[in-house]
């Protein structure tokens, strides 16, 4: 028996209540039909009784307290998912809005997906190249990692990641098995082009999987984007093996809309007043990328957000921080010296990298010629500092060698073409090229076999 | 009986029933149809509030909550050891072979495997009156531990009946004990143990041990007593969870208890993988042979991640009953305490600092307090040392977490942004930290090296602590012109940082450093510092000296001279006396 109740009781936000409801369960969707006809979606927030607390997606402008009739569906958010689902543009809510019809599911899961087992994950470590100098070498993206770019507004993120989706090299990834899933949260009208048109000119437009929620549509529908996005990839990279780079713009978007959500149901707010589980419902989305036994498939996260007036200690990037495995920090002054991509080397650090990388990966210099560029790059930095107290003129002749190699570094190695594919070995001799500018003395995280073969001061 | 207790409200982990009067308070209940395991957390004489450990997408009022009559606890017995269980002590293999690559909620697994059979050795006779805590049982549980079954804590009385020695599964009886009461006890190879309860003990000993970690800067600088305390707080990307791998890996417990606490699914699995193919170098068996694995990751749900740190203190609290020296590291307790502040919010309890609960700093204690070196109730000694990691909001060490886990932890590892961004690990501060067991340690490191250890340590700890206060000046004015006494000290610190406190986890040699190649390097380094000043005092220009490479050379012999070369250290100071000698 289906029943469809009349009316709500109090309306606060984007969440309304009702009262006298039966055999509700918690999480469950239910759909709000307006009396002129329009049909909204809402999920099951809070339950007391037969008081119960539902979030609509679309908001709830135009509903009053009489003129709706609610009816619930009795499963929790599904995501219906077939093959065909590549190559689609959805809304933010994963229903189809480039007018080629309904999915045809194959299969429906829940979005808000199920932990892996820890048991059951595979270790990552097939790295992927994505010829940009300063992320090969000194930040190593791993096949399955969970490696997001802290940026600021007005920084060359975009470019960063459509380059990163363009150069890509996934080993064991062709074109028959790879796949992007883009999901936007919050972006401009223009953002989400540029990423369309850049997908297109580099060809892989086919092979990507839409997700807009744009800056004018509805806030609530942002909390749901990403778990649309992500069960999506997990569909393809765990039932259809293939590897999917899922690409999320922009996370600070998605956590303004949790805190607005969960300041209308009145909770504790935490720190800069957003909830106290913006934690765990951060991490409920970026651990859901990785491999499992039994599939070659693989999600690899690829999260951009801009750090709130270039904090990298706001809640979002600092939660962030300590959830994915590592982050590409940009900065701003490198970008104001019309470096490209501003990728600031110090912060920015890849967890995973270590074992991903060297003899059999990569080359076996590598993790050496890294710390020593990052070592380096550091005394760098501080040459500088003392530079601008003591003029340059008055620093130590090893010192003024480090600013020498502070510029080269900058010029030569962080700077690179936006469409200037170099390739990893490129890459490093470009590394020991730069440090054979300094004193060998100098080079103390390297052993001497490897300064005799690649040192040419 | 009819159960009548039912679900009335439902809001994220926490579930509330009305007008339920048979709950205890902190009893284990089972939610819904699926039997999600939940917790009592709160009574009032209308609403009974629990925390789910598991998703509650689904529950619907009216489903039914069932009561266990026991509060939440741990099954403890053989086969602990070598295994991975989520925050409530469920095996993840298990789950894994029931359920697939995804966890799927109310799984039914025994915490422990059932069917397999233990070889049993009774030690224990008819007639015997034994205690609680004594040992009735022996078994191999791995090939290096060796597991001894005790009566539980709160039994004593009579052994009315042993069975032969043989091969036993866990819920057998090998022995019947009949206590005062004329009541006969089946033992078992197992028992239960309340999660949030500490077991007792004889008697508490002091810290006079140290745990040696093979780690340079903790072992001569900042030294960790067996049953000690320790905190390593450190913003994201300082290695945190680096050096809780490289103390679990090397450190001299007979036993590990690592607890992954809200933290990254690709870690775990980097440690299980990791810690199989390592070989113990005292046994020459697998790491796994000693180690437990408690992993609930950041997705998996927040009230199983606040049960977790419990889950393993009260394991950790097993084996020291044994007379084991159990490690335990919490990776990370600001995610434990987070879960508090998240569950405390939906309960809506009125927040303290920056919304956790005002009852933090009073369940840190609790916790911190399980450690310890301790009389066992068997007579022998064992001891819990507990390694805690926090992570601090934005890198800022006066959060509440921070600063309540300092008042309760005895060792202090700051680990620094600056450098770990210079590659410096393990990046832990010698300006910022300490180590309060340094004076109840000091006869132990005496004894065992000589008092020239604590004096090198404490030169080397002044060097140090001369050079920072030097480096100020060197900021403002640059190093040149320092005069050249103040320039060797510069020097000689930076050969301490980057030969002796620098470590690098990836070299075979380096990884871990006996004590006694510590102190040779330390006195290797003094030895040139020394010989150093004598000449500068003779206003011979430092530069001379550094042109020899000496200061190069002894940054670099932590690589040249092997761990089972001690002898090599002789020629280095042999050298450093020629070459010096050389200049006048």
């Amino acid at each position: 028996m289906i029943i469809d109740y009349v009316g709500v009781k109090e309306i606060n936000g984007s969440l309304i209540v009702m009262d006298g409801v039966k055999g509700v369960s918690n999480e469950e969707i239910v759909d709000i039909s307006l009396d002129n006809g329009t049909v909204r979606q809402g999920r099951m927030v809070q339950i007391e009784g037969e008081k119960i607390v539902i979030q609509v997606f679309e908001g709830t402008r135009r509903i009053s307290l009489k003129n709706t009739r609610t009816r619930l569906t009795g499963h929790p958010m599904e995501m219906p998912l077939s093959p065909e689902i590549i190559g689609r543009v959805l809304d933010g809510a994963g229903r189809p809005i480039d007018g080629l019809g309904d999915i045809f599911p194959v299969k429906k899961a829940n979005i808000n997906g199920t932990p892996i087992n820890p048991v059951s994950r595979i270790y990552p470590k097939n790295y992927i190249n994505t010829g940009i100098s300063t992320i090969d070498t000194l930040m190593t993206l791993i096949r399955g990692q969970k490696l997001p770019i802290f940026s600021g507004s007005g920084m060359k993120h975009n470019d960063l990641a459509v380059q990163i989706v363009r150069q890509a090299k996934i080993s064991g990834a062709d074109s028959t098995n790879f796949g992007v899933v883009f999901a936007a949260m919050g972006v401009q009208k223009d953002v989400a082009e540029y990423f369309k048109k850049s997908f297109e000119e580099s060809g892989v437009l086919s092979r990507v999987v839409m997700l807009l929620n744009l800056s004018n549509d509805p806030i609530i529908e942002r909390t749901l984007t990403p778990r649309c996005a992500l069960t999506i990839a997990e569909y393809l990279a765990f039932e259809l093996d293939m590897h999917i780079l899922v690409i999320m713009t922009d996370m600070t978007s998605y956590a303004e809309a949790l805190r607005e959500f969960s300041s209308s149901k009145g909770e504790i707010p935490g720190r800069k007043g957003y909830p106290g589980y913006l934690y765990s419902d951060l991490a409920s989305l970026y651990e859901r990328a990785g491999m499992i036994k039994g599939h070659s498939g693989s999600v690899t996260q690829i999260p951009i957000l801009t750090m709130p007036n270039d904090d990298i200690t706001h809640p979002i990037p600092d939660l962030t921080g300590y959830i994915t495995e590592g982050q590409i920090v940009l900065d701003r002054s490198l970008q104001g010296q019309g470096l490209y991509p501003p990728v600031s080397v110090l912060p920015s650090l890849s967890r995973l990298m270590k074992d991903g990388i060297g003899e059999g990966y990569t080359r076996g210099d590598h993790q050496a010629l890294a710390n020593q560029l990052f070592a380096s790059y550091a005394k760098v930095i501080d040459a500088r500092s003392l530079a601008s107290v003591i003029g340059e003129e008055e620093l130590s002749p090893t010192d003024k060698k480090y600013i020498e190699f502070g510029k080269l570094f900058e010029s030569k190695f962080v700077n690179q073409g936006f469409s200037e594919n170099r390739s990893i070995e490129q890459s490093l001799d470009l590394g020991w090229e730069l440090l054979s500018t300094l004193p060998r003395a100098e080079l103390d995280r390297v052993d001497d076999e490897l300064l005799d073969r690649y040192y040419k001061g | 009986m009819e159960n009548n207790n039912v679900i009335y409200g439902i809001n994220g982990p926490v579930v509330t029933v009305k007008n339920a009067d048979s709950f205890e308070i902190m009893e284990m209940v089972y939610v819904g149809t699926q039997k999600l395991v939940g917790e009592i957390i709160g009574i009032t004489d209308e609403f009974t509030t629990i925390q789910v450990y598991e998703e509650t997408t689904g529950l619907k009022p009216g489903d039914p909550v069932e009561g266990t009559g026991a509060p939440m606890n741990v099954l403890l017995g053989p086969g602990i050891l070598d295994n991975i269980f989520d925050g409530i002590e469920r095996p993840l293999k298990a789950i894994e072979e029931q359920s697939g690559a995804f966890i799927s909620r109310g799984a039914a697994v025994s915490s422990l495997d059932d069917t397999k059979l233990w070889n049993v050795t009774v030690k224990v006779k008819v007639g015997d009156r034994l205690s609680g805590g004594q040992v009735y049982a022996t078994l191999p549980e791995t090939p290096i531990i060796e597991h001894r079954l005790m009566v539980p804590p709160a039994l004593s009385g009579e052994i009315v009946k042993v069975m032969p020695d043989g091969e036993y599964k866990l819920f057998d009886t090998v022995a019947v004990i009949r206590d005062d009461e004329n009541v006969e006890h089946n033992l078992t190879l197992c028992q239960k143990w309340p999660i949030r309860t500490s077991r007792p003990v004889r008697d508490r000993l002091s810290s006079s041990v140290p745990l040696i970690t093979g780690q340079r800067v903790i072992d001569t600088l900042f030294p960790i007593a067996k049953g000690g305390t320790a905190a390593i707080p450190g913003g994201f990307g300082t290695g945190k969870t680096m050096t809780q791998h490289q103390l679990a890996k090397w450190c001299d417990a007979d036993i590990i208890i690592y607890v992954g606490c809200g933290e990254r699914g690709n870690e775990m699995s980097q440690v299980l993988e990791e810690f199989s193919e390592l070989i113990d170098p005292k046994s020459q068996r697998p790491m796994t042979d000693r180690t437990v694995l408690i992993a609930n990751t950041s997705n998996m749900p927040v009230a199983a991640r606040e049960a977790s740190i419990y889950t393993g203190i009260t394991l950790g609290e097993y084996y020291r009953d044994m007379g084991y020296h159990v490690a335990m590291m919490a990776d990370s307790t600001s995610r434990w305490a987070e879960a508090l502040r998240e569950i405390s919010g939906r309960l809506e309890e009125m927040p303290a600092e920056e919304g956790f609960p005002a009852y933090l700093p009073s369940r840190l204690a609790e916790f911190y307090e399980r450690g310890g070196r301790a009389e066992v109730l068997s007579g022998g000694e064992g001891s819990v040392t507990l390694i805690g990691a926090v992570s601090p909001q934005g890198s800022d060490f006066s959060e509440p977490v921070t600063q309540n886990t300092k008042r309760f932890t005895r060792c202090f590892w700051a680990l620094d942004k600056s450098l770990a961004y210079a590659r410096h690990y393990p990046a832990i501060n010698w300006m910022d930290s300490y180590s309060e067991y340094f004076n109840d340690l000091d006869p132990w490191f005496r004894e065992n090296l000589g008092d020239d250890f604590i004096e090198y340590r404490n030169r080397i700890s002044a060097l140090l602590q001369e050079e920072s206060s030097l480096m100020e000046i060197v900021k403002l004015i640059g190093s040149d012109v320092l005069p050249d006494d103040q320039k060797l000290v510069i020097e000689t610190a930076r050969v301490i940082r980057v030969g002796f406190l620098q470590q690098n986890a990836f070299h075979a040699d380096d990884t871990y450093v006996p004590l006694e190649k510590q102190k040779l390097m330390m006195k290797t380094i003094l030895h040139l510092h020394e010989k150093a000043k004598d000449i500068v005092i003779r206003n011979i220009p430092l530069s001379k000296i550094i042109k020899l490479g000496l200061f190069d050379k002894l940054s670099k012999m932590k690589y040249d001279i092997p761990n089972n070369k001690p002898e090599m250290f002789d020629d280095y100071i042999e050298e450093i006396t020629t070459k010096l000698s050389t200049i006048s």
